[in-house]
């Protein structure tokens, strides 16, 4: 039995503000039919598809067991079907586990997010705390996320300079990717004039309403050529939980995002992740995330995000090429994004955005306000 | 590669299970205080702390309690700070969901020990309102009535006629409350006789054609942990012996209410069934019913539980009716169903699939206290139910003896 699983196939649709003209089974279904043609991969109960594992959301889909929508389009009519109700990066980890149990040869990964469809996304993720003492006082995703902009600023020196810095390189870089958000080319002065969300956060700090869908084929390491001929390989995974009050954490280095990436490192054998891992995808769902996520993986020494921004040290690294989250993908799915991105350019599918000889990438996720759960994904060639 | 020569990686045991008490109100903790008393007990039960756990999985529905990611706000009461932590989600089943995760995550070999937690605490929303909200907005929701579902009713009555039929679902539901009220964790404890079954036939309010009141589920409150190891970690630290997950199977389908009626050239076949026959298949277990010394079934009412005896034994005809009447499904009887008093007793909907499999260890390993069958108990069967009629069936065992069979 082999000890690697590969990502055979990925399909997406397009990241876009609103998708009113599409339910979320149209978009899966795309999705589905498209790794179907890439692949040949069938639901045959003996050598196909016998097990699911979707992404998607209660709350956001206003539907309880929002995966009980989709088992059609998903190909789980007398199959196995399982919701990772969590950054859908996590799914990846889960699939592994499914494979190298012995489980399943084959797993699908199916995920969708329509942002759109509530009222206030903000509204939705105050759900998030605690109904005695954190959700009365307002917090959510965004609050919490402005928190911990706000003590890693206090202990870097990070300026709404380097903030517009990160904005309009992310636009720059997005411009180069098909898939990512239509979103208008910015100048550092737009975005620092640009309207609070929740000081410090700018309404360009922060990743736009966005809708998507996406899918991978995984396969276990015997049967991967079947479906494709340059498999990429997933070599580490690891998670982390933080703590849930945010004033027990360190917001501006956090915990559970070390952990995640140590674990992951460990799984793949890496000891310098800036000179062993060839780019990066971080799920930057606001600017100030980009720097911070950069010194929890270990690729920035701590508390030197900011200098980093100033020397051009993303474009050096390979960070972000695809946009990132802050250009926008929905919630749940970011850190999938990431992979996907990581996926094409092992692939030398990347377009415009490639990176010459890349042989191995990290992905990030994260679950949460503030990412009190972390999730570090290693993919190779 | 043929996928037939793939066997499970590695051997896997459940070494605890905790439940809390279960009840109507839980007013006096909060919701990670209430899971806390599950994880605490299941720690207990292995004889570990929380330093010996690689992974928490955790899982519930987010609209019950209107609650986003509540994983998040458990990590106070589930222990997972600083661990690898998954948040699975699949309806009713998800509690059996979790268990199979936790089973797949250490036979993976990524993690050596991991807890399975399921919780609700359903008095904090409004539990048919939020199964309603379920259906496709578009298309069935109007017709949605949460989980009260008249229809198996009216197919069982159909098959058997109105008294046979009404009179072994009741007879089914006494048995039910019997067993509960042998189970001090068990919520509905009414002390119902079967002299009674005349007077409840006709007297227990209808809720939707003949499902009534009384046929069906509670809404509880209440969480459920269970800490399942690889061989060589059990081996180390359980302190009672393991007791080993030989297969799961998940089956779903497709969200279909069939409100166009039925057409034959596509038949709907019960997913129950349809699990049951490929576990069984890939196990070569030929007669179920003599195999398994105890089944812990997801019972959303009696009529449900009555009828689907049939498809989980790949029964024929009435036998499954004849089991029920004779009293073969009690304690001490032929196949003891749901010694614990099952779904109807106790549910909240998160952990209530976790209990099954958490229920069939405490008999496998002769510590169900009041409620334990008498005999030895070797094979016990669990199975969860939820969404559009999915279906998790899991098979444990008291001794690694069995072959590993071929898979699928």
């Amino acid at each position: 039995m082999g000890t690697r699983v590969a990502i055979c196939a990925v399909a997406q649709i397009k990241n876009e503000p609103d998708i009113w003209y599409m339910r979320f089974q149209g978009m899966l279904l795309e999705c589905l039919e498209s790794i179907i043609a890439a692949t040949g991969v069938t639901f045959d109960k003996e050598k196909g598809i016998r097990d699911i594992v979707t992404c998607s959301d209660d709350v956001f889909d206003a539907r309880t067991i929002s995966d009980n929508g989709m088992t059609d389009v998903v190909g789980a009519h007398y199959r196995g079907e399982e919701k990772i109700a969590q950054d859908g990066l996590n799914a990846l980890g889960y699939a592994m586990a499914c494979i190298l149990s012995g489980h399943d040869d084959v797993v699908l990964f199916m995920g969708h997010c329509k942002e759109s469809q509530s009222e206030s996304r903000h509204m939705c993720t105050n759900l998030a705390y605690d109904p005695f003492y954190c959700r009365p006082v307002g917090l959510d995703f965004l609050t919490a996320n402005a928190l911990q902009a706000r003590a890693y600023a206090a202990k870097t020196g990070l300026t709404d300079r380097h903030l517009a810095e990160i904005v309009v390189r992310s636009r720059r870089n997005a411009a180069k990717n098909p898939y990512a958000r239509d979103n208008k080319m910015v100048t550092h002065e737009e975005v620092m004039e640009s309207p609070y969300l929740a000081d410090p956060i700018r309404e360009l700090h922060y990743y736009p309403v966005t809708d998507w869908a996406v899918g991978m084929l995984l396969s276990c390491e015997e049967r991967a050529y079947e479906f494709t001929d340059r498999p990429v390989w997933i070599t580490g995974f690891g998670n982390c939980m933080d703590r849930y009050f945010i004033g027990e954490r360190d917001l501006a280095s956090p915990m559970s995002l070390k952990k995640a990436a140590a674990r992951a490192y460990a799984m793949a054998g890496i000891e310098d992740p800036a000179r062993d891992i060839d780019l990066f995808e971080l799920n930057d769902a606001c600017a100030h995330h980009l720097p911070l996520i950069a010194e929890g993986i270990g690729i920035v020494p701590e508390g030197k995000g900011p200098a980093w921004i100033e020397e051009g040290g993303p474009d050096k690294q390979n960070v972000n090429l695809s946009g990132g989250m802050l250009n926008g993908n929905p919630i749940m799915l970011g850190g999938v994004a990431r992979a996907v991105e990581a996926y094409l350019q092992l692939r030398g599918e990347a377009g415009q955005r490639q990176v010459e000889g890349a042989r191995r990438a990290l992905a990030h996720g994260s679950t949460g306000g503030a990412g009190q759960h972390q999730t570090v994904v290693i993919l190779e060639k | 590669m043929d996928m037939k020569s793939r066997k499970k990686r590695r051997n896997v045991g459940v070494i605890g299970v905790g439940q809390t008490k279960h009840s109507s109100h839980r007013e006096d903790v909060n919701q990670p205080e209430m899971v806390f008393e599950a994880v605490r007990e299941a720690l207990d039960d292995a004889g570990i702390s929380m330093d010996d756990i690689d992974c928490v999985v955790h899982g519930n529905m987010e609209l019950f309690e209107m609650i986003h990611q509540p994983d998040l706000w458990h990590e106070l009461g589930t222990g997972s700070l600083g661990k690898t932590a998954f948040r699975l989600t699949t309806g009713g089943t998800t509690g059996a969901t979790l268990f199979c995760a936790a089973d797949n995550l250490v036979a993976s070999g990524m993690y050596d020990v991991v807890m399975a937690i399921g919780f609700e605490k359903l008095q904090e929303g409004n539990t048919t309102a939020g199964i309603t909200n379920m259906a496709d907005p578009l298309w069935t929701r109007n017709l949605q009535t949460g989980a009260l579902t008249g229809t198996c009713a009216y197919d069982v009555i159909q098959e058997f006629g109105e008294e046979r039929a009404k009179r072994a679902s009741m007879m089914y539901r006494v048995i039910m409350d019997k067993h509960a009220m042998l189970n001090p964790k068990a919520h509905r404890q009414f002390g119902l006789e079967f002299d009674q079954i005349d007077y409840l036939m006709e007297h227990s309010a209808k809720l939707v054609g003949e499902l009534r009141i009384i046929h069906m589920c509670s809404q509880s409150d209440g969480a459920c942990a269970v800490i399942l190891a690889s061989e060589d970690k059990a081996a180390k630290l359980g302190k009672k012996p393991p007791v080993w997950v030989r297969d799961h199977i998940t089956i779903h389908r497709e969200e279909t209410f069939n409100i166009l009626g039925y057409d034959n050239r596509y038949p709907v076949e019960m997913t129950h069934k349809v699990a049951a026959r490929e576990l069984y298949r890939r196990n070569g277990i030929t007669n179920p019913l003599e195999y398994f010394d105890v089944f812990e079934m997801y019972d959303p009412s009696s009529w449900w539980g009555l009828d689907w005896i049939r498809d989980f034994f790949m029964l024929e005809g009435d036998e499954h009716l004849r089991l029920v009447e004779n009293k073969e499904i009690m304690i001490g009887g032929r196949m003891p169903i749901n010694p614990s008093g099952g779904v109807i007793a106790t549910n909240p909907i998160g952990a209530t699939a976790l209990i099954r499999p958490a229920e069939a260890v405490l008999q496998i390993r002769g510590d169900a206290g009041p409620h334990q069958i008498p005999g030895p108990v070797r094979h016990g069967l669990a199975s969860g139910f939820g969404g559009t009629m999915w279906t998790v069936l899991i098979m444990l065992e008291k001794d690694l003896d069995w072959e590993q069979e071929s898979r699928p």
